[in-house]
């Protein structure tokens, strides 16, 4: 039980990790006067990954539940074709 | 798990991520909601694609009648409904923020909202017929109907309009190549592909589950037989 909660460990692990390098590029994106307003402001603080962290966890969150879904419907489904 | 549950599960991981963190070019009126492209648009074209699915399936229904087939088109209807329903609030939402209002006479937003009335009243029709082959078979046929009605009011009756707030103006109704940028591409097209993986994933498992449930059933007839 515990192997297989280490190896869905580094499984979502090795799902997050090309994200966040891809989040560092990210970073490039400039402010500038005169043009229509965004939020620079909310970028410059840092907050936006408050944002994304959220984010993050909540989609995550579902995913679990979907995943732990479909495996009890596979384990049902064993267990009706097997008798 | 099969490989495109993972896959699901990183474009969707992507999605959000750069989808907030991405570049977007610097535009009036939309200003930041502009992202919501990547989760709005994505609704519409699950639902179109998973309600294709949907009669796809109905149709070999009355080809060829088999519960499968019908399980299959009433829980693709089901998550189609659902991503329609999740298009129309969050678009309605954005309607506000953006045009000042919730909702607004416009050649889109009513067809869109007259489609999910059809097809909520496919769900309707399945409520209202006690017969299983009898329902499958209404049901099968309506839901042609409701496609047929789908298409005019989602993809022509738009482009016929002459005017209309949405984008996407002359073109697909729901939005013009050109309000995209290359770097908003990247992440848009995972968006589609993710949502749109989504949405069969829950229908893959609603409809496990529907024929485990109709399983058991049978061998519960079979030992009172």
């Amino acid at each position: 039980m515990k192997n297989k909660t280490n190896n869905l460990l580094s499984r979502a692990m090795a799902l997050l990790l090309p994200l966040l390098l891809l989040a560092g590029a990210a970073l490039a994106q400039t402010g500038a006067a005169d043009q229509p307003e965004m939020a620079d402001a909310l970028r410059a603080n840092g907050k936006i990954y408050v944002v994304v962290l959220v984010i993050v966890i909540i989609l995550s969150g579902l995913f679990v539940y979907l995943v732990r879904l479909d495996r009890k419907v596979s384990r049902l489904e064993r267990e009706v074709e097997g008798r | 798990m099969k490989w495109w549950k993972y896959l699901t599960i990183v474009l969707l991981l992507y999605t959000a991520v750069m989808g907030l963190l991405g570049h977007v070019p610097r535009l009036a009126i939309l200003n930041e909601t502009e992202r919501n492209l990547y989760f709005h648009v994505p609704m519409w074209f699950g639902m179109t694609i998973i309600l294709l699915a949907s009669v796809v399936n109905s149709i070999r229904y009355l080809r060829d009648p088999s519960p499968r087939l019908d399980t299959l088109a009433h829980e693709s209807a089901k998550t189609g409904i659902l991503l329609g329903t999740l298009g129309l609030l969050t678009g309605s939402l954005w309607a506000r923020y953006t045009w000042g209002t919730w909702w607004t006479t416009d050649v889109k937003l009513n067809g869109a909202a007259v489609t999910m009335l059809i097809y909520l009243a496919y769900l309707v029709l399945r409520g209202a017929v006690q017969d299983e082959q009898q329902r499958a078979r209404l049901s099968a046929i309506y839901n042609i109907f409701a496609f047929a009605a789908a298409i005019p009011l989602l993809f022509i009756m738009p482009r016929l309009a002459s005017a209309s707030l949405h984008p996407g103006m002359g073109g697909n109704p729901g939005f013009s190549k050109y309000d995209l940028d290359s770097a908003m591409r990247l992440v848009f097209y995972p968006a589609v592909i993710g949502w749109t993986l989504l949405g069969v994933w829950i229908t893959e498992v609603a409809c496990r589950l529907a024929f485990v449930k109709e399983k058991i059933y049978e061998k519960q007839d079979k030992q009172l037989a």
